[in-house]
């Protein structure tokens, strides 16, 4: 008796998973396509230029013709042969370190300030975000009009009797300009990032300190900045993503000149892609880049380990 | 040890204030307790005490020493917060540390302090743990904790178990308690419990809308509450009003009530004969009697050492406290009867305490 009970219950279950199955099915199918719309819109723009991307960086594609495989000779052209490289490398980590560090300090002072205001915090956040919703084009068109030789910034000078060189003509100032611009346009974000996490501090933890002997700054230093660290470590993982891709102000305004004191990885792709035509090496370095960000990034998630602190 | 002075206490937020010149002292190494209802400027007064706000007007004094201008850590004292506020990035250790690590205070005498507080505690298991680690009740222990270790002068508690569960409440209420006894410190103690004020103060100090309705300790408050709202704040179930005149009727001092409902008083009421008055009974001071005021019973809430009776008399709402087992079910008639001797009579129109 107990085993025909035995033989009747795995039938009804096997039917069920078999009922079970077929109704997954029918689900995943009604489900693929209501996903389908925006699965075709990924593949296209985004898988397959990615995968083009990575054949192009094996071929000799110069725009026009059929590409043809030539295996890693363009990574070890890249790596070995190019007299431009490693300038351009050594310029585009320059201008990251130098950015990143400018940037994360100035808008976390700026959060601070703001966040220390007793009227007008909206406004100014308001004015910080200003610039990052204005096209990076735009703003460095206006920058170069200021920055030109005679232009705004030198009749400045001239009027305080500093004597200098234009920016944008000089070799270690126009990267300078290049940094001012960038730091123009993207320190808004960072600030309106951390005086959001910086108003979100518990009020209490700011009293406890006070009360167990800490002055403002020990405040700040030791509750509030690892307080609010997990979201310093975003802002400063997406800054150093952006700041490795830099590319419109530096062809707005230098076009990597004088010289090529500020050409980076994202402009020598351009150059190498749409001024050379030389789209299979331009993909090889766009891999390059990608290979810098993923290892940047991937140091900074090792690194946050020590100074992040997570509440849960 | 201090003892703590507040003298014509004034908070403003601009045209609002908040408290009205509310004077109040803490002897030394007593345990008093601020009780009010929300927003009765309790931790407001609280907060002036340790520094967190600044004082519109009047004195604080604390150790002989005026502090108004005083920052918190100037001001020898210790406070632990209702949320605990213990720093989530810092371990138990850490946060018992921190006051210590900055007045520079050498390593090993940190580490003794700290040793010396979580053997008070019995947080020494849990010197390493993070706070999100921690159950409320232990949480709360590290607060404290994080309070002992600089021996200040007073302590102040900002409704420290309000986030605790019924039965760890109880536990902690206890604690404290201990540590008051032990510590022999100032401690003044904020809470919207008026069974935490009873239980755990050596005096209450009762606060409504920016005023102090009375100091006193805990059975003076509760015998003799000097106006009807401190009779009906402290005590649970809460006392028991009827309005009516003061009459004799057939020789017995007695309340007649709007209703007609005669409520027998003691002898002390002879002074109001005729003047309208609002009678204050508490619940355990009514009996349920044959033959006594008759009521109708609506709720009955058995809590197991006593039972809870809520009854209606002539449309007026009594709350009976009776220690045995009642066999009355709801709806049914029964008698009550409010000892005369304890009925306090308030008057009716500023509910000062009249008797």
């Amino acid at each position: 008796m107990t085993a025909i009970n035995d033989v009747t219950e795995v039938t009804g279950s096997q039917k069920r998973s078999r009922w079970g199955s077929r109704l997954d099915r029918r689900e995943g199918r009604t489900a693929f396509f209501f996903l389908l719309p925006g699965l075709i819109g990924m593949v296209l723009f985004l898988v397959v230029p990615i995968i083009a991307s990575v054949v192009l960086s094996f071929t000799n594609w110069k725009l026009l013709g059929t590409p043809q495989f030539v295996g890693i000779s363009n990574y070890v052209r890249l790596f070995t042969a190019d007299p431009q490289f490693w300038p351009v490398l050594r310029n585009t980590l320059f201008f990251t370190a130098e950015y990143l560090v400018l940037n994360i300090v100035i808008s976390l002072g700026l959060a601070v300030w703001i966040s220390s205001l007793k009227m007008g915090q909206r406004w100014f956040r308001v004015v910080f975000f200003l610039p990052t919703f204005t096209p990076g084009i735009a703003v460095a068109i206006v920058w170069m009009l200021i920055f030109a030789p005679g232009g705004f910034f030198d009749f400045i000078m001239r009027s305080l009797s500093v004597a200098m060189p234009s920016m944008l003509t000089d070799q270690t100032l126009a990267m300078q300009a290049i940094i001012i611009v960038s730091l123009w346009a993207g320190v808004g974000y960072n600030t309106v990032l951390f005086n959001a996490a910086l108003d979100m501090v518990p009020q209490s933890y700011l009293e406890a300190a006070r009360i167990d002997g800490a002055n403002a700054w020990q405040r700040f230093w030791k509750i509030r900045l690892p307080l609010i660290s997990p979201t310093l470590f975003f802002g400063t993982v997406m800054t150093a993503i952006t700041s490795l891709q830099v590319f419109d102000q530096i062809y707005v305004m230098t076009r990597g000149g004088p010289g090529n004191a500020t050409a980076t990885l994202g402009y020598a792709i351009y150059q190498r892609g749409f001024q050379n035509f030389q789209m299979g090496y331009a993909s090889t370095i766009a891999w390059v880049m990608f290979a810098m960000i993923m290892a940047l990034t991937a140091v900074q998630f090792w690194l946050q380990r020590k100074w992040v602190h997570y509440d849960n | 040890m201090a003892s703590v002075t507040i003298r014509n206490a004034v908070k403003a937020y601009g045209s609002m204030q908040v408290l009205h010149g509310v004077s109040v002292a803490a002897r030394d190494g007593e345990f008093v307790v601020l009780v009010g209802p929300s927003g009765c400027g309790k931790s407001t007064l609280l907060r002036m005490i340790a520094g967190l706000e600044s004082i519109t007007d009047g004195e604080i004094d604390i150790g002989g020493r005026v502090v108004n201008e005083l920052e918190p850590k100037e001001r020898d004292i210790a406070m632990v917060f209702q949320s605990y506020a213990l720093y989530p990035h810092m371990t138990v250790r850490d946060n018992m540390a921190f006051s210590l690590k900055l007045s520079r205070k050498s390593k090993q005498e940190i580490e003794n302090e700290v040793r010396r507080a979580a053997e008070i505690l019995a947080l020494e298991p849990l010197l390493d743990r993070y706070p999100r680690q921690l159950s409320g009740g232990q949480r709360q222990r590290v607060a404290m904790g994080r309070a002992i270790v600089r021996h200040p002068a007073v302590f102040l508690f900002d409704e420290p178990l309000s986030n605790l569960d019924a039965k760890l409440r109880v536990q902690m209420r206890g604690e404290i308690k201990a540590l008051h006894s032990r510590l022999k410190a100032t401690m003044i103690y904020v809470t919207h419990d008026q069974m935490e004020a009873m239980t755990m103060a050596d005096r209450i100090v009762v606060m409504r809308a920016g005023k102090i309705e009375q100091i006193g300790s805990p059975l003076e408050i509760y015998d003799h509450p000097a106006n009807s709202f401190v009779g009906g704040f402290i005590g649970s179930p809460s006392m028991n009003f009827v309005d009516g005149t003061v009459v004799e009727e057939g020789g017995r001092l007695v309340l007649r009530d709007v209703s007609g409902t005669l409520w027998p008083l003691g002898d002390k009421a002879r002074a109001y004969i005729g003047r309208q008055v609002q009678i204050g009974v508490r619940p355990e001071h009514i009996r349920v009697v044959e033959g006594g005021i008759a009521a109708s019973v609506l709720n009955i809430e058995p809590t197991g050492s006593e039972t809870h009776l809520q009854v209606e008399v002539n449309g007026q709402p009594i709350v009976v406290v009776v220690h045995d087992r009642l066999a009355a079910e709801v709806g049914a008639s029964i008698g009550i009867e409010a000892d005369p001797d304890r009925v306090t009579l308030f008057d009716q129109q500023t509910g000062t305490r009249l008797s």
